[in-house]
């Protein structure tokens, strides 16, 4: 009871901090989106360029959040707000299983409904646009759930560099050995995480084919 | 692609060989000229290079060597989107988009050739009712609701959509059961008696062949080994077609 009395008692805060995590994930989603898709496209049609892409995409991955965080403070534009920075490296680690999945789906569109469309007339684009994309696009939008519900997480790590979100609760709780602290950042962004993944994988199922 | 004259050879291999990038020859200075009307089947085993044959008609393949012309042109010199969009393609499993209903499947090329929504919405449903389904039925119903044989009529009808003179068939039956694949061969071979197109259909069924084919091209390890009428197919004394023919009577003598 302690603990909802505390969220409650503190509410705006963890308002305003919720909306504020929300907006550094958004806005790392949005940007992981709008790169991580094209790459994906590359990957699927040029082999030889989906290596090197997917293995820069896996670096990326396996540097600790804390350490880029930390790599990208000295970048000269990136660095001056502390919310930019929090953005690029979410972004970053968002790419991963956006171009991968994006891939993987193009890749696995049935190689006889590709030769059909081509013997019909299709132009690549009119194939990628009406035929790929749309039959891949439940393997996207499963990259797109992971990879969100991963930035959330992560972006309670921002905090540590001052881009603020729900981590801020977090850190300071540590730093003050207060459970309720932790708690009121670490439940809302548990809640954050599972609404997400269920929002997009009902998406997800709408959009699958029975190939 | 109108205005070819009857009987003069609408579509014509002139030395074409076809060869993977560091490949084997997958076939090997094919001639073989095909005139407007008739019903050709490639016929051979596995991996003897009918198929790629019959790809570099529409210009999925391109021949490493020598040409291949459609209504006198070399398809090196057509736009291959144009000459595909003239050219009906079938193929095994029929290909159809699982994403799109059984009209919009059958509607595609005219929808890519822009045609009014109304004369398109008109054609599907004199296609489905030429193919045997029922409009009202399954027009709109998803591929993966339809049999493997309502899905090769689907894959036919949809080739047949914007009219072409030539229509391209690879193992169109393959994938069914003898009933349903003999029910399909019988309404597809009375279909061709009303639309008199050019065919070139891609099998290794020798019964298939004998009774759909106007002639027979057979084709063993890339290389055209002889044409013949169905008749004559039947007495070939060319050793790998009396072979191909003794395993198709084989099969025979068991059911007598």
């Amino acid at each position: 009871m302690d603990f909802l009395h505390f969220m409650f008692r503190n509410r705006d805060q963890i308002f305003s901090a919720t909306l504020e995590h929300l907006w550094l994930v958004g806005a790392a989603m949005s940007l992981a989106v709008l790169i991580g898709i094209p790459l994906g496209i590359v990957a699927a049609r040029r082999p030889w360029l989906g290596k090197p892409i997917i293995g820069a995409a896996n670096v990326a991955e396996t540097i600790p959040s804390l350490a880029l965080f930390g790599f990208l403070l000295p970048v000269p534009w990136l660095g001056d707000r502390a919310d930019r920075l929090a953005i690029t490296a979410l972004a970053l680690y968002a790419l991963l299983p956006i171009i991968r999945n994006t891939a993987t789906g193009i890749t696995g569109v049935d190689a006889k409904v590709r030769d059909a469309a081509r013997g019909m007339g299709m132009t690549d684009n009119q194939i990628l646009i009406h035929v790929e994309l749309p039959l891949a696009f439940s393997y996207l939008l499963a990259g797109v759930r992971v990879a969100t519900v991963l930035t959330i997480a992560i972006a309670t790590i921002a905090a540590a560099i001052g881009a603020g979100g729900l981590g801020e609760f977090i850190f300071r709780g540590l730093a003050m050995v207060n459970d309720q602290l932790i708690l009121a950042g670490a439940v809302p962004a548990a809640a954050l995480a599972l609404a997400a993944d269920f929002i997009l994988g009902a998406l997800e199922k709408r959009f699958r084919f029975a190939q | 692609m109108n205005g070819a004259a009857k009987n003069q050879a609408t579509i014509e291999f002139s030395d074409a060989c076809f060869r993977a990038v560091d490949g084997p020859i997958i076939l090997d200075h094919l001639n073989l000229a095909i005139s407007s009307g008739e019903t050709l089947v490639l016929l051979g085993r596995s991996g003897s290079g009918k198929t790629t044959a019959l790809r570099l008609i529409n210009r999925l393949l391109e021949p490493t060597a020598g040409a291949v012309k459609v209504e006198g042109r070399s398809t090196l010199d057509w736009d291959p989107v144009a000459l595909r969009r003239g050219i009906g393609y079938v193929i095994q499993d029929a290909g159809l988009f699982p994403h799109y209903t059984v009209e919009r499947n059958v509607g595609l090329v005219p929808w890519l050739e822009k045609w009014p929504e109304e004369r398109k919405r008109a054609r599907v449903v004199e296609l489905l009712q030429l193919t045997g389904l029922d409009p009202a039925k399954f027009a709109h119903r998803y591929p993966h609701e339809l049999s493997g044989g309502q899905r090769q009529r689907v894959g036919v009808a949809r080739a047949l959509a914007a009219d072409p003179p030539i229509l391209l068939m690879d193992e169109p039956f393959g994938a069914l059961d003898p009933l349903t694949r003999g029910e399909l061969q019988k309404e597809f071979a009375d279909l061709q008696k009303r639309l008199h197109k050019t065919i070139v259909f891609v099998t290794h069924d020798t019964r298939e062949a004998l009774f759909l084919a106007t002639r027979i091209a057979f084709i063993e390890a890339g290389r055209l080994v002889g044409v013949y009428t169905p008749e004559d197919f039947l007495h070939a004394t060319e050793p790998v077609a009396a072979a191909y023919l003794a395993a198709c009577r084989m099969g025979d003598s068991l059911l007598k």
